[in-house]
């Protein structure tokens, strides 16, 4: 039960990019991904920034060899997933027990939208290809189709954590002997549901936002998918190259608070950080960087803050939200970030948390404002909080 | 390391939550079998009951009897299964959406159309702030569900697990599923479904949750002995001999095999097959009659075959064929559409 999982391939898709190389660029650059809503027939157009993939679903259905009428959330997912397997480039793949552990919120609401307009006005009206996909399962069975994977196919929804958790299970389906390879993850397109949601509870921001600064007004709902590929040490021993990083710790906990806020005091989310840094055997002092939920709400980040100053009480590494690049991709932000942590380790650098002005009241927290290189980094911890409180911390620590 | 059941409570279109055993079977002429809903105040608090829509009362209350009659006041961890989350939720605001033009929407059927609603609720209701996870894979989100918890146990992860599924049909879906071609295109008896042989079969919903654990104490119902999925199988028969192999039995061992028939001619071909080749001997048992068919309709036959063992005999309404010779290992074969084929093992302590 205590045998390694090492991560031996990641892929990644979103606002800022359409692969990893393009991310570092992005990330490198400052270059955030928010702009006005251009795809998404919403009347929140022109008033709500969004973290849109610069890429139509015509534009994803050519690269993804999928029909153009599918959900996005499905083209979306392919690309970060073909990328991940092509990245880790793992010997006779064929030949190990794979497995796709995917997840989403809304799975193909994108097409149900457009199947309600019609099936409203006439319960017998509606193309009913566009519902096939309403299961969150079904976007993850038609990427397993294409990957050719049928080992072990499920899909995990629990809200904004969702992807966090399926790399974390992944890595225990290894653990237990199920599986030798998995590819983990998750993806979210934008819906009109998602977007009206977050909207009718008041956390969107309409400028950009501003995680973890005392003047935050909210997020910004962004777009895209993250993979990572999970191997067990026998798998890890064939490949070509030495893998990135292991994933040392992980922990899922819940608030008990609130179906949607989040505890004052950030509980679930300090026992999540507490439990990942047991299972990895680390002290607080250990870690090198945290890729924070902050999603800019004021809610999240005033928790997270309080359970970060909890946790590490007084010696904080240097810390930042990504989803002032990225926007929050909802299901997909647990893997995304989980992709950016493991960058963290191979390439030595540190995200600027943008737009950062103004520590939060009371919380002696200063997140990151710049990009850094050449830093040593041997562990990095992921944190994803969902609704219904659900907090899951991830470490990946230097093989 | 072992896996032991220890209560389980379900809400079906059966009188399932009470304590007599299917001695008073509901018959139903349609194609959508609804749950009968219980008494929520003796589980829920009745401020929240106003706001709760039917699947995470369902939820809330099974998982809430099921704890209790196990005798465990915090579980070590609590996973759930559903393939449609919350239908009536999500269909109130996408119907909201479209009508109100996105404007002027209230907060709450978006709040509680997330999957991982009724997981939480019961986390809130508990205030657990253990493990919390929810698997929405079409007809094997139960299945992940108790995969996961057994890995907890193995792991020492937890001593006991709350594992459940919930599945609600609306009438948004029912109708949606029928255009699909899911049902059939005619009334039926519940009970004659099996003699149906024609296209379809007959919709169905419930909640069942199972408290899992790594011992047996005073109470302990069934041995899980094992649970598999099967993504697209090659060839079943050598999958569930592999299976039974693999656990040091054989088809002989099996007392009691429940299928997941349900009365569609093409779903049940399958069954039809190994009804005269591996299971040629077996004595078989249906419930698809009882519940309809769900993506979760699995933990219904779960819930069946822990309260056959209870009860050392199997009730008359389930049985296809064979014999009643006293029930103690017992092999549930579902699959979903094809596709999603599961095999779960219960024994007798």
């Amino acid at each position: 039960m205590s045998s390694a999982v090492y991560i031996a391939g990641v892929g990644v898709i979103s606002a800022i990019g359409n692969n990893v190389a393009e991310h570092l660029t992005a990330f490198e650059n400052e270059k955030a991904g928010m702009g006005d809503i251009t795809m998404l027939n919403s009347i929140h157009r022109g008033q709500l920034p969004v973290a849109e993939v610069k890429l139509t679903n015509g534009q994803l259905a050519e690269m993804t060899g999928l029909s153009p009428d599918i959900s996005r959330t499905t083209h979306l997912s392919l690309v970060a997933a073909k990328e991940a397997i092509a990245d880790a480039a793992i010997p006779d793949l064929p030949g190990w027990r794979t497995g796709f552990v995917s997840a989403n919120t809304v799975g193909g609401m994108d097409k149900s939208e457009d199947f309600f307009i019609d099936f409203l006005k006439d319960n017998n009206k509606g193309k009913l290809r566009f519902v096939w996909d309403h299961e969150c399962g079904s976007v993850t069975e038609t990427v397993a189709d294409r990957l050719g994977i049928t080992h072990m196919v499920t899909t995990i929804s629990t809200a904004c954590s969702s992807s966090a958790n399926s790399i974390f299970y992944a890595a225990r389906l290894i653990k237990n002997g199920l599986l030798d390879v998995a590819i983990a993850g998750g993806a979210d397109a934008l819906t009109k549901f998602t977007l009206n949601g977050f909207n009718t509870l008041m956390i969107l921001d309409k400028e950009f936002c501003k995680p973890f600064d005392e003047h935050r007004a909210g997020l910004n709902l962004g777009e895209g998918a993250g993979y990572v590929v999970l191997v067990s040490e026998n798998v890890a021993k064939t490949l070509n190259k030495t893998p990135y990083c292991l994933l040392a710790g992980y922990k899922n906990s819940n608030d008990a608070y609130h179906q949607t806020a989040s505890s004052p005091d950030g509980t679930g989310s300090y026992l999540a950080m507490m439990g990942a840094l047991a299972k990895s055997g680390l002290q607080p002092r250990d870690i090198d960087y945290i890729n924070l939920h902050g999603t800019g709400t004021p809610n999240n980040d005033s928790a997270e803050g309080t359970a970060i100053t909890r946790v590490f009480e007084g010696n904080y590494p240097p810390m930042s939200s990504t989803k002032s690049y990225t926007g929050h991709t909802l299901g997909a932000s647990g893997a995304i970030e989980a992709v950016f942590s493991v960058l963290a380790i191979k390439h030595g650098i540190i995200y600027p948390n943008l737009r950062f002005e103004t520590q939060m009241d009371g919380l002696p927290l200063q997140p990151e404002t710049k990009f850094l290189k050449n830093q040593q980094i041997e562990n990095v911890m992921s944190n994803s909080f969902g609704f219904g409180g659900n907090c899951t911390s991830l470490i990946f620590s230097k093989s | 390391m072992k896996v032991y059941i220890r209560s389980t409570a379900c809400i079906s279109p059966q009188k399932t939550f009470n304590d007599d055993f299917l001695t008073d079977i509901i018959e139903y002429k349609g194609t959508r079998l609804s749950a009968i809903e219980p008494d929520y105040k003796a589980f829920i608090d009745p401020k929240q009951i106003r706001r709760m829509s039917h699947v995470i009362k369902m939820g809330v209350a099974a998982s809430k009897k099921c704890i209790q009659d196990a005798g465990v006041e915090m579980p070590g961890a609590i996973v759930t299964g559903t393939a449609f989350g919350c239908m009536e939720d999500t269909i109130t605001f996408l119907t909201r959406i479209v009508e109100e033009q996105e404007e002027m929407l209230p907060p709450t059927a978006f709040i509680q159309s997330t999957h991982n609603t009724v997981a939480a609720q019961i986390a809130l209701m508990l205030q657990c702030h253990n493990y919390n996870l929810t698997y929405v894979h079409k007809g094997i989100s139960f299945e992940s569900a108790l995969i996961d918890g057994t890995m907890l146990l193995n792991e020492g992860e937890a001593e006991d697990v709350l594992v459940g599924a919930t599945e609600e049909m609306v009438d948004t879906s029912f109708k949606v599923l029928t255009r699909l071609g899911l049902y059939k295109r005619h009334p039926v008896l519940n009970l004659d479904l099996f003699k149906e042989k024609s296209k379809g079969t007959i919709g169905g919903e419930g909640a069942a949750f199972f408290l899992l654990e790594d011992r047996i104490s005073r109470g302990t119902l069934a041995e899980l002995i094992t649970v598999k999925v099967l993504y697209k199988p090659v060839d079943i028969e050598d999958s569930i001999e592999k299976l039974l192999g693999g656990n040091g039995l054989s088809i002989a061992d099996i007392d009691l095999v429940i299928t997941g028939r349900n009365g569609d001619i093409r779903n049940d071909e399958i069954y039809d097959v190994l009804e005269k080749t591996l299971f040629k001997d077996s004595a078989l048992a249906n419930y698809k009659h009882l519940c309809g068919e769900y993506p979760v309709s699995s933990s219904f036959a779960l819930w069946l075959a822990v309260n056959i063992l209870k009860h050392k005999t199997a009730p008359p309404v389930v049985m296809e064929r064979g014999a009643a010779r006293l029930p103690e290992k017992l092999l549930i074969y579902n699959h979903y559409q094809q596709k999603y084929h599961s095999l779960m093992l219960v024994s007798a302590l």
